[in-house]
């Protein structure tokens, strides 16, 4: 790979459908193959990364603190305790989403590609306001993240229309923004039985490539609940999924799963 | 009778919210895709180039955008007021 460093937004419209579960799990899992990332948080006023990466704690400064050279880019960036090549910069908890501009935004982008980091991944606010513009504005990637439901679909169409308008890349007029979809809190159960939109369905509705499916699983809410990312436990339907959807992402050509219903045991189905 | 209506097959909610998306994802995006953030602008413009010639209001004038085989298709559709106001003669002879 290139030196280059890329800037991936993590993005949907509506609120609520795994964007920051998302950012969390793929930012580690690039990490966990060595390259260097950071996740930044661009929910200003309603930061959520931190607790969900575990490292809530540790937050002294913050984006908009190095936004406006009230602290250095490193006393911000916070160094993950479990993968070594992986860190946050968190969201600024007091200010509002008007903290952020184009700007600022760009010099620290540039900071962070400076410093050597292969994965830039901006876990974008909820919303198509200043801070979802903020985050999609230097990506040259998108992960569009949705879930089967009809809300979700609509807010992702129109967050792909603000993607190929109102970024960097549109402006200047050079290669429009790579997007991508990741169906999220995927049921095939349910989507045999008629009752959720299946992954076909919305492919056909958005129209961008496929990068996975994460099924709906108990195991999102434990992980945030610890605040241990859970692609670190690899026993879980949540890990195999994002664990695919990281290779993918790398370039390795992995098989969509997920998307069937998984056969039960007589056990499974007993006490499951 | 829900014994007869275990029966009957209901239309399967994945397909009435998957139509539902078709409508509304083909109308907004006709509206809002780049290139299109005029129309409202374009709305007001021409409102103020009819109002030098007729009475008229905002909700007589639509514009829309609309994609049809692959060529997009500018609609303006100017509904006319049925007879021209009698009190205060146009300065201009109104074009139809």
């Amino acid at each position: 790979m290139s030196n280059a460093s890329k800037v991936v937004v993590v993005t949907s419209g509506k609120g609520g459908v795994g964007k920051t579960t998302t950012s969390a799990n793929i930012a580690t899992g690039i990490a966990l193959q060595g390259k260097k990332v950071v996740a930044i948080d661009f929910d200003v006023g309603l930061r959520n990364l931190d607790l969900v990466m575990g490292c809530e704690r540790r937050v002294v400064y913050d984006f908009v603190n190095v936004i406006r050279n009230e602290a250095k880019l490193n006393q911000a960036l916070i160094r993950d305790k479990r993968v070594e090549t992986l860190y946050v910069l968190p969201a600024s908890q007091t200010r509002d989403k008007d903290a952020l501009d184009a700007e600022g935004v760009g010099r620290v982008i540039s900071e962070l590609k400076e410093q050597g980091f292969d994965y830039i991944i901006c876990d974008s606010p909820a919303g198509i306001e200043k801070g979802a513009q903020m985050a999609m504005y230097f990506a040259d990637e998108a992960i569009v993240v949705t879930n089967p439901e009809v809300s979700s679909v609509r807010d992702s169409d129109r967050v792909l229309g603000l993607l190929s308008a109102k970024t960097s890349r549109a402006e200047v007029g050079g290669t429009p923004i790579r997007t991508h979809l990741l169906l999220t809190r995927y049921s095939p159960a349910m989507v045999k039985k008629g009752e959720m939109l299946s992954v076909g369905d919305v492919l056909e509705l958005l129209g961008i490539p496929l990068l996975g499916v994460i099924p709906e699983s108990k195991a999102v809410l434990q992980s945030s609940n610890k605040g241990t990312p859970a692609i670190l436990d690899e026993t879980t339907d949540v890990a195999q999924a994002y664990l695919d959807v990281v290779f993918r992402y790398l370039g390795e050509e992995r098989q969509h799963r997920f998307i069937e219903e998984q056969k039960r045991g007589f056990f499974g189905r007993l006490f499951g | 009778m829900a014994f007869f209506d275990y029966f009957r097959r209901a239309p399967k909610t994945a397909t009435l919210a998957k139509d539902r998306l078709s409508i509304i994802v083909a109308r907004e995006r006709a509206g809002t895709r780049v290139g299109a953030d005029y129309l409202p602008q374009l709305q007001q413009e021409l409102l103020a180039v009819i109002a030098r010639y007729e009475k008229i209001d905002l909700s007589h004038v639509t514009v829309t955008l609309d994609k049809a085989n692959g060529c997009e298709v500018l609609e303006l559709n100017i509904q006319l007021p049925d007879a021209p106001p009698a009190a205060s003669p146009p300065s201009h002879p109104a074009v139809a």
